[in-house]
């Protein structure tokens, strides 16, 4: 027999003066295969009209519906109920502003990381739409392609520890971000131009390496060796740098 | 007083079609701004996953290849509707087109050189890729063309390119307004000059005021319910040009159902799948697709694939579910790297969404809706019929490169191949046009948004809107499907006159602040209703069959009658909509047979030539702007005959 699941939502209409945030609870027949996205929309459409969240694919590609699933971020659309207990508790992702109970504005923060990180490739090099394409090796696309998979859904913002308290903190998406650019041979920059962009504490060194971020991204990015590598690099550029400042004194 | 944002050029919608037009305009120094539903890298062209077409020709069974063969291709996919020369354009630009997005920065997958294993027709084969041409951009096979030339990054292309895209758009600094609806087009006189917008974040409606207006906001396949669209891809763009009275949109009736949507949710997995060797089989695990089409098998064009699978169910070898019935989709042979790298996301979608593991299960589908291949009428300088200073393009529009088909690969491609061609259009009309910031003019249509938000919020007695919703998309769902008759498509037809009455009279439950998704969704329905009877009445008008519009009753494709586009206006909100119908453009290639589906041809009466004499003038008697080159001059003569 099918159970009747229930919902405990965080609820919040911050454009309505007299809305608090608050808990609401709803119930709901489970059907087959049900999963949260399916679930959210019979609720808006029979019980809950003014009920805020966001959808896009519901193909867990666009990174639209990372959310708090008892205590969890992760994408709805691909969250089936049957994988969860009979009450389930929504939150909207934390560390970004919220736009109304489910809703978060991800993709504000996002375009600021990118205009900070300047995440295009930089190069001098014109396109000349008649030649030939420069040519790169197949193992160098596809290990940038790991890397580009990325969907910026934020679980890995809301689950880090430092995001939570250094609202600057660039966060596994945007190191990601910037170690997909450094291995690309596309991009010009030099060791100095990294070393300056993330050597901070906004960048990899605040990371206190406790790693959620690798465990809850929905995608499997593999951030632990993203961070290994990046660490490595700047480090070393740290250190030769030291160097060179001895020899000079 | 109502906020007023003024800019050179307003883009509405921030996928690759119009990330790519902004592009093009804010590289010649001109002021952006795009609107969006949603942030841009969530829009839905992130969802595309197999490819795009363009001939390099570096990959051995890519050799060989050039534009000519891949207009042929795409002129035989359309089944002749397509617009020849905008098809010409599009090869010929292709390939630039995907350079300059190696460029930018997309990670396509490269030739390795030397022998590799490949599924060709259902047979494990050996291929060897050329040593000097390792490196370049590879391609793999995808349906209704004769080389492999589709480029792409595993699984994941349309991500790739739209993030591409997007750092591009960051890097010129293009101003991008996420959760922003325009409702309404601001126009006068045959001329548009912004457009009236809600926000999504605090609904607040404002006012943006352009020179230039451009409309790229994708498909509208959620008005069919059972989509693999996302949930954004409701027609809101196609309705704003529809709105105006007087912009046509073109050959509704149009739709393609992709052959591999997943069962239940309706979730695309990529044609390539069946490129990479995926194979189709029935209830009884019998590979039916050489029994249809000894030729192409599984990867004749999707119009076709869709139809066959539809065939082979209807004679009982479908697999029941509770679902509704299905085939199967068989990958095993492929291999755990193989899934796990080139369709990761398609193996991913499997995992979590069905629960089904690719790697040892098949995978139910069967046909979805899945893409408009009508929509806003262009020239080919992506300019609309009847109204100055308004474009589309993408997914969104009829530049009509696919006709009644459109290839897989081809849509993809046609994003980034219009962004340039079309954008740049934009960019030249942008730059020789005065902005006109007519307050009152905007004040006005501005007001009369307000007053139809205020209309709704006011209801106390009325329809419910999810409800009417799903009335529209059965009716749909059931007549106008892969196979349509007459008389199922009077049902449709009577049916959605009905709603689009009934649209009018929506009660709106909540009367909250703000975003108020009931309100949102509200706003988009009559334009959801009227567009759904336009691809109904379409298609119980066009008396033959031709690509995806298959009737039942009428199973040739008539060259005499029929080798028109079907233009429909709505010119007074209250009343009835206006068909019309004119050439589909000056024709180099004959109409003929495709060489795949085996359709029935009942040939022209007339001559190309005779035909051909009159495109120019009719279609500028149906509204048609001037292009800035006259019609025909980017198509060569005869150049098929260098192929065939």
């Amino acid at each position: 027999m099918g159970r009747t699941l229930t919902f405990e939502i965080f609820r919040y209409n911050p454009t309505a003066d007299d809305d608090r945030p608050r808990i609401d609870i709803f119930q709901l027949e489970e059907t087959a295969r049900l999963n949260i996205f399916t679930a959210l929309n019979l609720i808006r459409e029979q019980q809950a009209p003014d009920f805020m969240f966001d959808f896009v694919c519901r193909a867990g590609i666009c990174g639209s519906c990372g959310m708090m699933i008892n205590g969890r971020p992760t994408l709805a659309c691909r969250t089936l109920t049957s994988d969860l207990p009979n009450t389930i508790t929504l939150y909207p992702l934390p560390f970004f502003k919220l736009l109304g109970d489910l809703s978060v504005d991800t993709g504000v923060w996002f375009r600021e990381v990118a205009e900070q990180i300047e995440s295009w490739i930089h190069t001098q090099t014109e396109f000349d739409p008649q030649a030939e394409e420069e040519r790169m090796d197949n193992a160098t696309a596809n290990k940038i392609y790991e890397a580009e998979r990325c969907i910026e859904c934020g679980c890995c913002l809301a689950g880090c520890a430092t995001a939570q308290v250094a609202p600057d903190f660039l966060g596994a998406a945007g190191l990601n971000r910037i170690g997909r650019l450094m291995i690309d041979p596309r991009d010009q920059r030099d060791e100095e131009d990294w070393f300056k962009l993330i050597s901070t504490d906004s960048g990899i060194f605040g990371c206190i390496g406790m790693m959620a971020c690798d465990d809850v991204c929905p995608k499997d990015l593999p951030l632990l060796e993203v961070f290994a590598y990046i660490r490595r690099k700047m480090a070393a550029i740290g250190f030769s740098k030291k160097k060179e400042k001895a020899a000079a004194v | 007083m109502s906020n007023i944002i003024t800019t050179d050029v307003l883009v509405i919608g921030a996928g690759l079609a119009g990330e790519r037009a902004a592009i093009a305009s804010a590289s010649e120094g001109l002021d952006v701004i795009i609107l969006s539903l949603v942030p841009p890298r969530r829009s839905h062209s992130s969802a595309a996953q197999g490819g795009m077409q363009a001939s390099l020709g570096n990959s051995v069974k890519g050799k060989g290849d050039n534009t000519t063969i891949h207009w042929l291709d795409t002129v035989k996919g359309s089944d002749w509707g397509a617009d020849q020369e905008v098809a010409r354009i599009f090869a010929d630009n292709a390939p630039i087109a995907m350079r300059e997005m190696a460029h930018f920065g997309v990670p396509w997958n490269r030739v390795e050189g030397g022998p590799r294993e490949v599924y060709i027709k259902g047979k494990k084969t050996t291929i060897v890729e050329d040593y000097d041409k390792e490196g370049l951009i590879a391609a793999r096979d995808f349906g209704g063309t004769a080389k492999w030339r589709t480029c792409y990054t595993a699984d994941g292309t349309g991500h790739t390119v739209l993030y591409t895209m997007d750092n591009m758009v960051v890097q010129l600094g293009i101003t991008v307004h996420d959760r922003m609806e325009a409702l309404r087009l601001i126009h006068k006189d045959g001329k548009c000059v912004g457009a009236v917008v809600r926000s999504l974040r605090d609904g607040e409606i404002l006012a943006y005021m352009s020179k230039t207006t451009v409309i790229a906001t994708g498909g509208y396949g959620r008005i069919y319910g059972e989509s693999t669209n996302a949930v954004i891809n409701e027609g809101t763009g196609s309705w704003l040009a529809l709105q105006t009275g007087v912009v046509p949109l073109a050959n509704m009736e149009a739709v393609q159902f992709h052959p591999t949507g997943i069962v239940p949710t309706d979730i695309l997995v990529t044609e390539g799948c069946r490129g990479d060797g995926g194979l189709l089989l029935d209830v009884d695990e019998y590979r039916f697709m050489p029994d249809y089409e000894p030729e192409k098998q599984e990867l004749a064009s999707r119009d076709v694939v869709s139809r066959r699978m539809k065939e082979h169910m209807l004679k009982g070898k479908g697999v029941q579910s509770p679902y509704g019935e299905h085939l199967w989709l068989d990958l095993r042979h492929l291999g755990e790297t193989h899934l796990k790298t080139k369709l990761r996301e398609v193996y991913d979608i499997c995992m979590y969404f069905i629960g089904v593991n690719p790697i040892k299960d098949f995978v139910p589908v069967r046909p979805t809706q899945h893409y408009s291949m009508g929509g806003i009428r262009v020239n080919k300088d992506g300019h609309t019929y009847n109204m100055e200073g308004l474009f589309a393009l993408g997914e969104v529009s009829c530049w009509d490169m696919h006709g009644f088909n459109r290839l897989g690969g081809n849509s993809l491609a046609e994003t980034v191949v219009a962004g340039m061609v079309v954008g740049k259009q934009i960019a030249e009309h942008a730059k020789k046009t005065a902005l006109v910031a007519d307050v009152s003019l905007a004040e006005q249509f501005v007001q009369k948004e307000k007053k139809k938000i205020g209309h709704l919020l006011n209801s106390v007695d009325g329809e419910n809107v999810y409800e009417l919703r799903d009335e529209i998309s059965n009716l749909l769902k059931t007549h106008v499907h892969i196979f349509r008759t007459g008389e199922g498509l009077e049902k449709a037809t009577t049916g959605l006159q009905n709603l689009v009455k009934r649209v009018e009279n929506v009660k709106v439950r909540s009367k909250a602040p703000g975003m108020n998704p009931e309100l949102s969704f509200a706003l988009r329905i009559e334009g959801m209703a009227k567009q759904a009877l336009l691809i109904a009445q379409g298609a119980l008008n066009r008396k033959e069959s031709r690509g995806a519009h298959s009737r039942e009753d009428y199973p040739a494709r008539d060259d005499t009658k029929w080798l028109n586009r079907t233009l429909a206006r709505w010119p007074d909100s209250h009343g009835e909509p206006l068909f019309e119908y004119e050439p589909v453009g000056v024709l180099d290639l004959p109409p003929g047979d495709r060489g795949y589906g085996g359709g029935q041809q009942i040939s022209m009466e007339i001559t190309v030539e005779e035909y051909n004499s009159r495109v120019d003038e009719e279609q500028k008697a149906k509204g048609r702007l001037d292009p800035v080159e006259p019609t025909g001059t980017r198509l060569p003569k005869e150049a098929w005959k260098e192929v065939l």
